[in-house]
């Protein structure tokens, strides 16, 4: 059978192509490609190690402030400095503000369109529509009137002629399975979440000046002054907006995104049996609860699920990190089969695919610009899933009451969880964990600037090269919205001389390794039906499902890179 | 908890594109404050943005982080939903739109076949030459190929993000990918650079209302950034200005003046070489800018930054300061200027600054001036 090709994969963040071949009507093979490239780390090579996290922070920006908070972290642990409690506190204000709203953008903006078929909205009936919504929400938007108006809105714009972003999506397909009316509060609340997320993620500006692409992390500390007596820093005025942008947050997610997620998922659950993958899954544990920023706080806990295995939680170690890049357009000195641990990374890349313009990668070669992490040797899932099951398997309640809500609700066994719809609801449950911490994190900071508490760096310590290392090196690891990311640092003489970032999106998207296990999207793509060669929905929706982030996942080029361009055109 | 909804309600009495008479009214008067227009043109925006023909946008997207596409969903007046429902017809997004693979290159293709001429195109991130384009493809195709076919029947070409107009950060040295902007590719179209990184979602969507307003871009500085959003230099603007003047600076994260919003030129700023309007219309609807949440500016819209202005945290040196800031100097007499009472203020502060420099001469040399390496090369 011929070989199913999508590329562009769209609604993602950045350049990504699957390959899949076909049997009797399943994919029973994939192929992940990242197919750009920018060499972000070599950039790296020779400048200043406080400067790094304004380069890495540009790895990417759906993901804004990540790359940031893993740089400095990587610089500090090089450097054994420990930023001060304030600054942790605000450094997890912004981690839970940015998990929401990342996560609800993907939720509808990203995602949705794989289950709601918006040219069904058109048929639906406001009145039914706001029956259905107000029955699981009360929700002020869930009017009759505002889905008539909404309603209006879409037929006025397809009556047009010109849908736009909508033109030439999958409508009509058979795999659509909501009835109009779903579809319809669907879109009235895509529509609605455009506007929420562009207002709570205000808290980014105060905090960070701007979003996207923050300017307020420091190496040692935060850049945001705190001061109640002054109208310049963090002070009364700020904390109370802070609040009442959390409080906005909680009420959407609960009110808007947990209700439309159970009401999609209920026509679904023919997913909970598709796209599981190995399932091995990772999470490096992140936001520390106590201030001081220590590990046993962790709201996200560490630890790795091998094998779908709940009972277990294999503790997680930095060390047992290594890339591998025998399918990758990189070449390693020591040979290609090899795995590096970071810290001892190297990449060359070597362009070994087809000459643009091409049809098809030969992937029984190199296929790909991501390189491919392993875990002890194996693949690892990463993101909301993983977090959402080590907090699980771990004993977190707060986590366990929403897993434990959500299978109720939809009536599946805790087996739904591996598996693309699995996924897509683990998304929206650490949605609302992440809300709920957000008044207990603001009431820490509202605590501290009550106790007079100004400190939000830690001094010379961190900022004068004079009293650093001759040579050191650090390792910053996150939970980021997409799973765990690392960044390591070798710094030499104050400059930096090498600088790797393992992402979550290089985890997921990763191609074979040198033992030829392919990576999670690969492995979760397998036995996924495909109804119409021509529409191939279904490979959207578990993609979606992981959340890509590409510009992430092919960032790399480590400092040490002897060769910058060397071209082999097959 | 307070009930609260964040999107104005679609069934307020007479409305235009969703809004309501008065507050679309409101949002065409500051698309005219922002592109600096006299009031009077508030109607004839009014008018352009609410014909009912729609043009086809195209963006592209290259070597690029979605800084830029996701500053445009930051953008308030007009909002993101606006902007695709009412004002153009957005028929190539990757980010947004709905079809992947071979139907989104369908819809690319009708457009550029179908809108010729017409079609307006947004390039976000850079383009990479080296390895045939290989360092970035879509469908198959480099993306100095698609963008060469896409910008021959464009109207125009809005370049968003330092990236798209001058290779920005993957052009920074040694430029790995030989990445360049767009203006380094496209010579015989209209091209705007909307440099900044991220750029101010508000200077995407004034620049759309311009160009929908007027059928043309709005006229640009040098390296090409719209006099509306570039003309002036954000130290010139910068609410910090008077204590630059009168010589008080953060000297160090934290301290006194650094919580009083002093001037942040010794750890870093490089708002004296900065052109771009953060101060005055700021980010997330004003919510706050770098400067006003106590960073260093770090002259991101300006061609080579990543090379010419760093180590970020370094001084731009004692040239630009005042010379009463600068005792080192021993310029005018601090009395002439101030009076006895403001040189006594003023005497602390610079005693301070004397020390600070010391110290901060053997951390770092002053940035060197060196012009921008790597970029559009």
């Amino acid at each position: 059978m011929a070989r199913l090709v999508v590329d562009p994969i769209t609604r993602i963040e950045g350049h990504l192509r699957i390959e899949a071949q076909l049997s009797g009507g399943k994919i029973s093979e994939a192929w992940a490609s990242g197919t750009a490239f920018r060499g972000l780390e070599m950039i790296l090579k020779g400048r200043d190690p406080r400067d790094a996290w304004l380069f890495t922070q540009r790895i990417c920006s759906v993901c804004t402030m990540v790359h940031g908070l893993a740089s400095v972290r990587s610089v500090e642990n090089a450097l054994g400095v420990t930023p001060p409690p304030l600054a942790n506190i605000i450094r997890n204000i912004l981690m839970a503000y940015q998990y929401v709203q990342d996560h609800t953008i993907h939720f509808y903006h990203l995602h949705a369109l794989d289950w709601v078929d918006i040219t069904s909205a058109l048929n639906a009936d406001p009145a039914a529509t706001a029956g259905l919504a107000q029955s699981i929400s009360d929700w002020p938007g869930n009017s009759a009137q505002r889905f008539k108006a909404v309603q209006d809105k879409l037929k006025a714009f397809v009556a047009s002629g010109k849908l736009g972003p909508f033109a030439n999506g999958y409508w009509g397909h058979p795999a659509y399975k909501l009835p109009p009316e779903a579809n319809l509060m669907a879109v009235s609340h895509y529509l609605e979440a455009l506007d929420w997320q562009r207002e709570i993620i205000k808290a980014h500006a105060v905090l960070g000046g701007k979003n996207p692409v923050l300017q307020t992390f420091l190496v040692g500390g935060m850049a945001i002054p705190v001061d109640a007596n002054s109208p310049s820093a963090l002070n009364v005025e700020k904390l109370t907006l802070l609040t009442s942008l959390a409080a906005k947050a909680q009420e959407f997610v609960e009110k808007v995104y947990i209700p439309d997620l159970l009401a999609v998922a209920s026509f679904y659950k023919d997913w909970a049996g598709i796209g599981g993958g190995d399932g091995n899954y990772m999470s490096c544990g992140d936001l520390a609860l106590d201030p001081s920023g220590d590990p046993k706080s962790y709201a996200f806990p560490a630890g790795i699920i091998l094998g779908r295995d709940l009972s277990k939680i294999v503790p997680f170690s930095q060390e047992k990190v290594a890339e591998y890049i025998s399918r990758s357009w990189y070449r390693y000195g020591g040979g290609d089969a090899q795995g590096l641990h970071p810290w001892k990374g190297e990449t060359d890349p070597v362009y070994s695919g087809p000459k643009p313009p091409y049809e098809e990668l030969d992937v029984a070669a190199k296929y790909t610009w991501s390189k491919a992490p392993r875990y002890d040797g194996l693949p690892m899932e990463v993101g909301p899933l993983a977090r959402m099951l080590v907090g699980y398997a771990s004993g977190v309640k707060r986590i366990r009451e929403l897993v434990d809500m959500t299978l109720g609700k939809l009536n599946v066994p805790a087996t739904a969880l591996f598996s693309t719809l699995g996924r897509t609801a683990a998304r929206g449950i650490e949605t609302l964990y992440a809300a709920e911490l957000l008044p207990q994190l603001i009431g820490q900071l509202t605590e501290a600037i009550k106790s007079g508490d100004t400190k939000i760096h830690a001094g010379e310590k961190a900022w004068d090269p004079e009293q650093w290392p001759k040579q050191a090196q650090g390792v910053g690891l996150h939970e980021a919205p997409r799973g765990t990311l690392g960044h390591w640092v070798v710094i030499k003489d104050t400059k930096i001389a090498n600088y790797q970032a393992v992402v979550p999106t290089t985890w997921n998207a990763s191609p074979r390794d040198a033992a030829g296990k392919p990576g999670p999207y690969e492995a979760a793509l397998v036995g996924t039906p495909i109804a119409d060669p021509d529409r191939p929905v279904e490979i959207l929706r578990t993609i979606h499902s992981f959340d890509p982030c590409i510009a992430c996942a092919v960032h790399v080029m480590d400092a040490s890179g002897r060769r910058v361009v060397n071209v082999e055109v097959s | 908890m307070a009930s609260s909804q964040t999107s104005p309600p679609l069934d307020d009495g007479p409305k235009v594109g969703g809004l309501s008479r008065r507050q679309f009214m409101k949002w065409c008067s500051v698309i005219t404050a922002a592109l600096a227009l006299p009031v009077k043109y508030n109607q004839r925006i009014a008018n352009a943005l609410t014909s009912a023909d729609r043009p086809p946008v195209v963006w592209l997207e290259f070597q690029d982080c979605t800084g830029d596409s996701e500053a445009f969903l930051r953008s308030s007046h007009p909002t993101p939903a606006e902007v695709i429902l009412d004002l153009i017809s957005l028929n190539y997004h990757e980010t947004l739109m709905a079809p992947a693979g071979k139907a989104a290159e369908k819809s690319l293709h009708d457009t550029i076949t179908s809108a010729k001429g017409k079609y307006l195109v947004v390039v976000e991130g850079s383009i990479p030459l080296a390895a045939d384009g290989a360092y970035c493809t879509i469908a198959g195709r480099s993306a100095v190929e698609i963008l060469k076919e896409v910008a021959a029947d464009a109207a125009a070409i809005v370049a968003v993000g330092t990236c798209a107009a001058y290779g920005g950060l993957p052009a920074a040295a040694p430029n790995p990918t030989n990445a360049v902007g767009v203006r380094d590719i496209i010579k015989n179209k209209p091209i705007l650079n909307l440099a900044g990184c991220a750029v101010n979602g508000l200077n995407i969507t004034a620049t759309i209302a311009h160009f929908l307003t007027f059928g043309a871009l709005p006229a640009a500085d040098d390296e090409g950034r719209p006099l509306f959003a570039y003309g002036a230099l954000i130290h010139d603007n910068c609410p910090r200005r008077g204590w630059f003047d009168t010589g008080r600076f953060v000297q160090e994260w934290g301290d006194q003046g650094h919580r009083d919003g002093w001037c942040l030129y010794k750890m870093g700023c490089k708002g004296p070489k900065s052109h771009n309007n953060c101060p005055q219309i700021g980010f997330n609807d004003n919510t706050s800018w770098p400067i006003g949440a106590g960073h260093p500016c770090i002259a991101c819209s300006e061609p080579g930054f990543w090379d010419g202005s760093t180590p970020f945290y370094a001084w731009m040196g004692e040239k630009h300061l005042p010379a009463f800031a600068n005792p080192e100097k021993k310029q005018a007499p601090l009395g002439l200027a101030l009076g006895a009472a403001g040189a006594a203020a003023f005497a602390g502060v610079g005693a301070g600054a004397m020390a600070w420099q010391k110290k901060q001469q053997a951390r770092t040399a002053p940035e060197s001036e060196q012009s921008p390496s790597g970029e559009g090369r």
